[in-house]
C-alpha cells in the first residue's frame, strides 16, 4: 500500500486475495459511475460524422475533439434561454433560501424565547405532515403565481431539513461566546453576523450547495406552473429533448429541428457541469459531522 | 409517543425538570423581538406554502367545483371519494406497486450503502478512500432527469449496450421500456444515484467505534472476520435498525419524479405508484377532489406508519429520529 498507510501493529498483514478483491470492487464501482459520464462527454465532443459512423455513443477517443455540438446547442435559442432562466432562478432562489434559513435557524437556536415552540413545531412538523400535491397546486394557481418565476422558487424556498441542520450546528457552538457578546451590548443581529456566521461557514456552504442543487435540478414546479415554454428552465428542456425525445410544446413560433445525439449529450453535460464545478469545494465538509450530527438529532 | 422534538438532552437530577417561571410575555417581547423578526420570513414561507395549502385538503370531502363553487361554495360529500378510491382498480394497483417496490428495495437497495461504507472504511490509504468517496457521492447531486437520461443512453433501445450487442451480431435489448424488469431498473437507478451518499451515515457510525475494542479482540486472537462480526456490525447495528425502521415507516414513499419520468416509456401497469396516481387522477384529469382524497389517504397512512416506526425504534431500545432525549 501507499506510504501514508497507517496499519495498526496488531493488525494482520493483508492477504493477496483480499487486496485483489478490494481493488477489483473499487475499480468496478468507479467505472460504473464514471464510464457513462465519460462516454457522454466524449460523444458531446465528437463530430456528427463520428457519431453517425459509430451509430450511437462514442466510446473510443481518437476521432478528434470538436465543439461543434456545443456551438449548435448555443445557437438553439430554446436551450440558451433555458440556461439563463436556470442560472437566474438558481442564483435568486439560493440567495433567498440561505438568508431566510440562516435567520430562521438562528432564531430557533434560542429555546425559551417568545414564540419559540410555535416556530419550532411549524418547521419540525414539515418532516411528517405534507400538504399534498393537489392542494399546493390549487393554492399556487389561486394566488396568481401561474407563469410567474416565483412559483418555482417560493414553494421550495424553505427546506425543513436544511433549517434543522443549521440550527443543530448553531446550538453546538459554545454559548459563552454569545453571552459575552451580549454583555458587551451586541444585539441579536450583530451576534449572528459577527460571531455565528463566521464560525459556521462550513455548514452554510453545505446548505447552500443543497439549496442550489435543488433549484438547479427542479423541473416539476416549472412543469406544473409555467405554461409559457419560453420561461422553462434547463432541467425541463432536458427532460423534453433528451428523456422524451420530443420537441417543445407550442415552442413560441420557433422552428426547431430535433437535436442530434451529440447535441443532446451536450445538453446533458451542461446540466451536469455546475454540480461538477461546485462539488469539490463543498465535498470536504461532508466528511465529518456537519450533516450527520444533525441527521441524528 | 408525544410530539416529536429534536431538543438536546437536559441533565436531570432527581425528579422531572423544574420549569423556570416565565417572565411576562411583554417583557419577553421587548427582549426577543429581534428573534421574532428573524423567524418572520421563514414563517411566512412555511405557512404560505405548506400549512395554509394543507388546509385545502378539505376538498377531499367535497364535490369540488374549481370555477363555480370553490373551496367555500362546494357541496360536502363526506367520504364518497374514499369509497370510490378503494373500489378503483387503478388505485389498488398503485398501492400494490408502491409496496412491491419498497419491499424490493429494502432487500436489494438497503444493504448496498452498508457494504459500500464497510469497503471504504477498510481502505487504509486516506487518499484512495477520499477519491472513492468523491466518486460515489457525485451522482447524488444529479437530478432524476439526468440519471434517467444517462440510463437511457446506456441501457435503452438505442443505448450503448444495444449498440454493442448489435455490433457483435446479437439482438439489441431495451430495458428502459420493459415493464417486466422495471422494478429492477428503478432499483439500479436508485443504487447508482443514492447508495454512495447513503453510505455517509454508516461511515460516521463506523468511525465512532472505539478502536481499542478491535485491538483487544485482536490480542485475544480474533481474526479480521471475527472482528467484523463481533465488533464492527454490532457497532453500527443501532444505525442499521433505525434506518431500516424508518424506511419501513416511509413505505408509501418511493419518490415521484423517477416514476413520473418513466411512466410513458414502460406504461402505467408497472410504473404507477401512489404519487403518480395522485397526479394523474387529480391534476391531469381535473378531478381535484378525487386526487386530493388519494393524496390525503397517503398522507394519513404515511403519518401513522412513521409514528409507529418511531415507536418501534424506541421499543427496540434504539433512539428514534424524533427522540425526546
Amino acid at each position: 500500500m501507499s506510504a501514508n498507510a497507517k496499519r495498526a501493529a496488531w493488525e494482520e498483514p493483508p492477504t493477496v486475495a483480499g487486496q485483489a478483491a478490494k481493488g477489483a470492487s473499487i475499480v468496478v464501482i468507479a467505472l460504473l459511475i464514471l464510464f457513462p459520464l465519460y462516454t457522454i462527454a466524449l460523444t458531446s465532443l465528437s463530430s456528427s460524422e463520428t457519431v453517425h459512423r459509430v451509430g450511437g455513443l462514442v466510446v473510443w477517443p481518437g476521432d478528434g475533439i470538436t465543439f461543434e455540438a456545443y456551438e449548435q446547442m448555443f445557437r438553439n435559442p430554446v436551450v440558451l434561454r433555458s440556461l439563463v432562466v436556470s442560472l437566474g432562478v438558481t442564483a435568486v432562489g439560493t440567495a433567498v433560501s440561505v438568508v431566510v434559513s440562516v435567520l430562521g435557524a438562528y432564531s430557533l437556536s434560542r429555546p425559551g424565547s417568545l414564540g419559540h415552540k410555535t416556530v419550532l413545531f411549524s418547521v419540525l412538523l414539515m418532516f411528517v405532515v405534507f400538504p399534498g400535491l393537489i392542494p399546493v397546486y390549487l393554492w399556487v394557481s389561486a394566488i396568481g403565481l401561474r407563469d410567474n418565476y416565483l412559483a418555482i422558487i417560493l414553494p421550495m424556498a424553505v427546506s425543513a431539513f436544511n433549517v434543522v441542520v443549521l440550527r443543530a450546528f448553531f446550538m453546538s457552538l459554545p454559548q459563552e461566546l454569545f453571552d459575552s457578546a451580549r454583555i458587551d451590548g451586541a444585539g441579536e443581529f450583530r451576534v449572528l453576523w459577527r460571531i455565528v456566521v463566521p464560525l459556521s461557514k462550513a455548514v452554510i456552504a453545505v446548505v447552500t450547495l443543497f439549496y442550489a442543487v435543488a433549484y438547479w435540478n427542479n423541473w416539476f414546479n416549472a412543469f406544473l406552473y409555467l405554461d409559457d415554454t419560453s420561461k422553462w428552465p434547463l432541467a425541463l428542456v432536458l427532460r423534453t429533448y433528451v428523456v422524451e425525445s420530443a420537441p417543445l410544446p407550442q415552442a413560441a413560433g420557433l422552428t426547431e429541428a430535433p437535436p442530434t445525439l451529440a447535441v443532446k449529450m451536450a445538453i446533458v453535460m451542461i446540466a451536469i457541469v455546475p454540480a461538477l464545478i461546485i462539488y469539490p469545494f463543498v465535498q470536504k465538509h461532508f466528511k465529518k459531522g456537519v450533516i450527520i450530527g444533525a441527521v441524528k438529532g | 409517543m408525544s410530539v416529536p422534538t429534536i431538543e438536546s438532552p437536559v441533565p436531570v437530577t432527581g425528579g422531572p425538570p423544574k420549569r423556570k417561571p416565565k417572565a411576562h410575555w411583554r417583557t419577553r417581547l421587548v427582549r426577543d423581538w429581534p428573534l421574532l423578526l428573524m423567524a418572520a420570513p421563514m414563517m411566512l414561507l412555511v405557512w404560505g406554502f405548506w400549512w395554509i395549502p394543507a388546509l385545502g385538503n378539505v376538498i377531499a370531502f367535497q364535490d369540488y367545483k374549481p370555477y363555480t363553487g370553490g373551496i367555500f361554495g362546494s357541496r360536502v360529500v363526506g367520504f364518497t371519494h374514499f369509497q370510490l378510491l378503494f373500489a378503483d382498480p387503478d388505485f389498488t394497483r398503485a398501492l400494490l406497486n408502491t409496496l412491491a417496490i419498497t419491499a424490493f428495495q429494502v432487500v436489494f437497495y438497503f444493504p448496498v450503502p452498508i457494504a459500500l461504507a464497510l469497503l471504504m472504511h477498510s481502505l487504509v490509504s486516506e487518499r484512495l478512500r477520499s477519491m472513492l468517496q468523491s466518486v460515489v457521492y457525485l451522482p447524488y447531486f444529479f437530478s432524476w432527469v439526468l440519471v434517467i437520461a444517462i440510463f437511457q443512453q446506456m441501457l435503452g433501445g438505442a443505448g450503448l449496450l444495444s449498440q454493442t450487442l448489435r455490433g457483435a451480431g446479437f439482438e439489441g435489448v431495451d430495458w428502459m421500456t420493459n415493464p417486466d424488469t422495471f422494478i429492477l431498473l428503478v432499483t439500479s437507478q436508485a443504487v447508482w444515484k443514492e447508495a454512495g451518499f447513503g453510505a455517509i451515515i454508516f461511515l460516521a457510525a463506523l468511525a465512532a467505534i472505539d478502536p481499542n475494542l478491535y485491538e483487544a479482540a485482536a490480542v485475544d486472537g480474533a481474526g479480521r472476520w471475527r472482528r467484523l462480526w463481533h465488533i464492527t456490525l454490532p457497532g453500527i447495528r443501532p444505525v442499521i435498525v433505525l434506518l431500516l425502521i424508518l424506511r419501513l415507516g416511509d413505505a408509501l414513499n418511493v419518490g415521484f419524479e423517477q416514476f413520473f419520468l418513466q411512466r410513458s416509456a414502460v406504461g402505467s401497469q408497472a410504473s404507477e405508484v401512489f404519487d403518480t396516481f395522485v397526479y394523474y387522477s387529480g391534476i391531469r384529469t381535473g378531478d381535484f377532489d378525487y386526487g386530493a382524497a388519494a393524496g390525503l389517504f397517503k398522507g394519513v397512512v404515511g403519518l401513522v406508519l412513521i409514528l409507529a416506526a418511531n415507536k418501534a425504534a424506541h421499543l427496540l431500545g434504539e433512539k428514534g429520529v424524533y427522540a425526546k432525549s
